[in-house]
């Protein structure tokens, strides 16, 4: 895989991530102030951080052939997750993500929370500017770290991750607004197309497999498996249409 | 004991998520595709129709089951 490919993927994974964490951290900084918010964020960050530094250099240490195949799988179940539901947004059957809608429910639960300030720190934005951050964050540590391990390049993906998340704060600063107009949903989409196509890729490797043509077979596995996803939105639309009654399935919120 | 189980069951929703079927399925594939290369078959095929049939059938139940 080109060096390009591994931050294009880094780089889309974080701006999605990113675009969440601003909504949280605007709702709470706006409502209630932006001193705890910024200790909150400041305290992620340094978790996060601190994952990659540890986790990084002793996934590169592991030999590749067994690194691909338990990352590489780690990574296409993982990716898998983002694909899935992506196609159920994509289909009707789960919401679509509004970062608008989740910044007023946000901003609306700020408000009326209680105050709780020790030690000159107003709890309450502190603990959710830091679980959103990280719990975000979290997400595109792991796909730095996979992505990066199997590389053999983990600067390089920590760098498509820092600067979409340089991008996001920049552009939230300048419009101090969640950023709505980010085709989110769309991005999920591609996310989890480049999650599924490498983890088969490194796992089938890691398993022995040789792919035809080498690194060639990703872009032709990246378009089977969009020509798949496409399909199976139009099924499940049509499933949907069958059904004729709204739908939002219940799916877990963790990760993606 | 609490915490860590705490710790364990956010790693698994955060890995595995709503279907464990596609994590056990793929977990299969990959074991598949080893023993397949081990005994001279390069299976590279494996692995890309098992995720397809995978997704398709996890898809397939959600959507018909709940609403």
């Amino acid at each position: 895989m080109s060096g390009a490919f591994l931050f294009v993927a880094s780089f889309l994974a974080s701006a999605v991530e990113g675009v969440e964490a601003l909504t949280i951290v605007l709702a709470v900084g706006v409502t209630r102030g932006w001193r705890s918010t910024m200790f909150g964020v400041a305290a992620a960050g340094a978790v996060l951080a601190g994952v990659v530094a540890a986790l990084g250099p002793a996934l590169t240490a592991i030999p590749i052939r067994g690194l691909r195949v338990v990352v590489g799988g780690l990574l296409l179940v993982f990716g898998l997750q983002w694909l899935r539901k992506a196609i159920l947004r994509a289909s009707g059957f789960k919401a679509l993500h509004d970062e608008a809608a989740i910044y007023r429910r946000q901003a609306a639960e700020a408000d009326s929370a209680g105050a709780d300030e020790r030690a000159g720190i107003d709890w309450y934005s502190f603990t959710v500017a830091f679980k959103g951050v990280l719990l975000e964050g979290l997400e595109v540590a792991f796909i730095v770290v996979t992505f990066g391990s199997n590389q053999r390049s983990i600067p390089l993906a920590a760098a498509g991750a820092v600067t979409a998340v340089v991008l996001v704060i920049v552009v939230g600063v300048r419009v101090r607004a969640p950023l709505s107009r980010v085709p989110e949903n769309t991005l999920k989409f591609v996310v989890g197309l480049l999650l599924t196509t490498f983890g088969t890729f490194w796992a089938a490797e890691g398993a022995g497999v040789s792919w035809p043509g080498s690194d060639a077979a990703l872009p032709v596995l990246l378009a089977l498996y969009a020509g798949m996803a496409l399909v199976l939105v139009r099924l499940l639309r049509a499933r949907r249409l069958g059904l004729s009654r709204p739908r939002d399935v219940a799916v877990s919120e963790t990760s993606e | 004991m609490r915490y860590l189980i705490a710790f364990g069951l956010f790693w698994y929703d955060f890995v595995v998520g709503d279907d464990w079927s596609i994590a056990v399925g793929v977990v299969a594939a990959i074991a598949v595709a080893a023993l397949l290369v081990n005994a001279g078959m390069n299976a590279f095929w494996l692995v890309p129709l098992a995720v397809a049939g995978l997704l398709a059938a996890s898809l397939w139940r959600v959507s018909g089951s709940e609403g």
